[in-house]
């Protein structure tokens, strides 16, 4: 194995431990709520076996609350999953905008502290490429994060995807502070990450506020 | 006892913060680090109980400007996965200080603060 497979193996192996420790956190916050939601449940019986009165609202409330906690469990499970299962194929035809859709459940709670909120927009035709899941999903988490940075707090940051002409353009947009986040934040390395005979460049548009990664067939 | 609990998972603190009333413990939730902040600046507490990993302030940072108001106040950290290690680095030997991680059982929860507000000053 050479330096450059070896290093882009390491990058690839990181970005998924980053996803599962951020997935598996917020797995770990709707339990504790359930596990308090219901210990008050808990505390609420004991008080009626002393004789105090029992608010059935409220124990609806609190139960409608654990039903809450386990759906979005059930939720986050199924996105790490789906995200787990991204390495199986080396190669096939990837739906871009259902890649950005799972890149965007996969980044909820990076999206949530950096106080940004995400949207990915229908295309009026699918747009497919083929190529390889997980590395373009990488790719693309280090586009968002870098488009985080760029767009600044409270904002909204839109994921879409187009046709290109020899290829796809996925762009993120609006980035206000673009202008003023330098380029050496976008930690990706578009030569080695993109395999499945693709090629991938960024381009920022300083004066509209947009980035995009234009992926294309490599000659 | 006055309590303060702090952590941006809303149906988690507001839940927590009922179970330790029931208890007869004067307790205040916040969702928000920096309106945490704020209210501390009006009155300290004996104890703050915080998230680790929170939106706009964390709560090692929390503790560090919360202790510039109040600096006899303990504080509990409350942590998920990943976050024990960065929490060791940044509070070794430090005194009045513990952390626990969620979920959370409340007996466990009760004895880490009673051993906090009777340490006086002495590391946990």
């Amino acid at each position: 194995m050479n330096q450059a497979s070896q290093t882009m193996d390491d990058a690839l192996l990181r970005f998924f431990g980053r996803m599962t420790a951020s997935m598996t956190h917020e797995v770990k916050n709707a339990l504790a709520t359930v596990n308090e939601n219901a210990g008050l449940l808990t505390d609420y019986a004991e008080m009626t076996l002393q004789g105090k009165p029992l608010d059935p609202e409220r124990v609806h409330g609190l139960a409608a609350r654990i039903a809450d906690q386990v759906i979005r469990a059930d939720g986050l499970l199924k996105i790490l999953n789906r995200f787990a299962h991204s390495v199986d194929e080396p190669l096939i035809g990837v739906d871009v905008t259902e890649h950005l859709k799972l890149l965007m459940a996969l980044s909820i709670r990076f999206a949530s502290m950096s106080e940004v909120s995400l949207n990915v927009r229908e295309p009026a035709d699918r747009v497919v490429i083929e190529t390889s899941p997980f590395p373009l999903l990488n790719t693309l988490f280090g586009c968002l994060e870098f488009a985080m940075r760029a767009a600044g707090r409270g904002r909204s940051i839109e994921l879409w995807a187009e046709k290109g002409p020899s290829g796809v353009c996925i762009h993120f947009e609006p980035l206000p502070q673009l202008d003023d986040t330098s380029a050496e934040a976008l930690e990706v390395d578009e030569t080695h990450s993109l395999p499945g005979s693709l090629e991938g460049r960024f381009v920022m548009n300083r004066t509209s506020g947009n980035l995009s990664l234009l992926l294309s067939k490599r000659a | 006892m006055r309590v303060m609990l702090v952590d941006d998972e809303e149906e988690l603190i507001s839940a927590l913060a009922e179970r330790l009333i029931l208890r007869g413990i004067d307790t205040e939730w916040f969702t928000c680090g920096l309106t945490a902040l704020e209210r501390v600046g009006s009155g300290c507490f004996d104890l703050v109980v915080l998230d680790v990993k929170m939106p706009r302030i964390g709560g090692l940072e929390l503790r560090d400007k919360m202790r510039a108001v109040c600096p006899d106040m303990k504080f509990i950290f409350l942590t998920g996965y990943g976050s024990e290690r960065d929490f060791l680095l940044a509070t070794a030997r430090e005194p009045n200080v513990c952390y626990l991680v969620k979920p959370v059982e409340i007996g466990v929860l009760l004895a880490e603060m009673k051993s906090l507000i009777e340490s006086d000053g002495a590391k946990t």
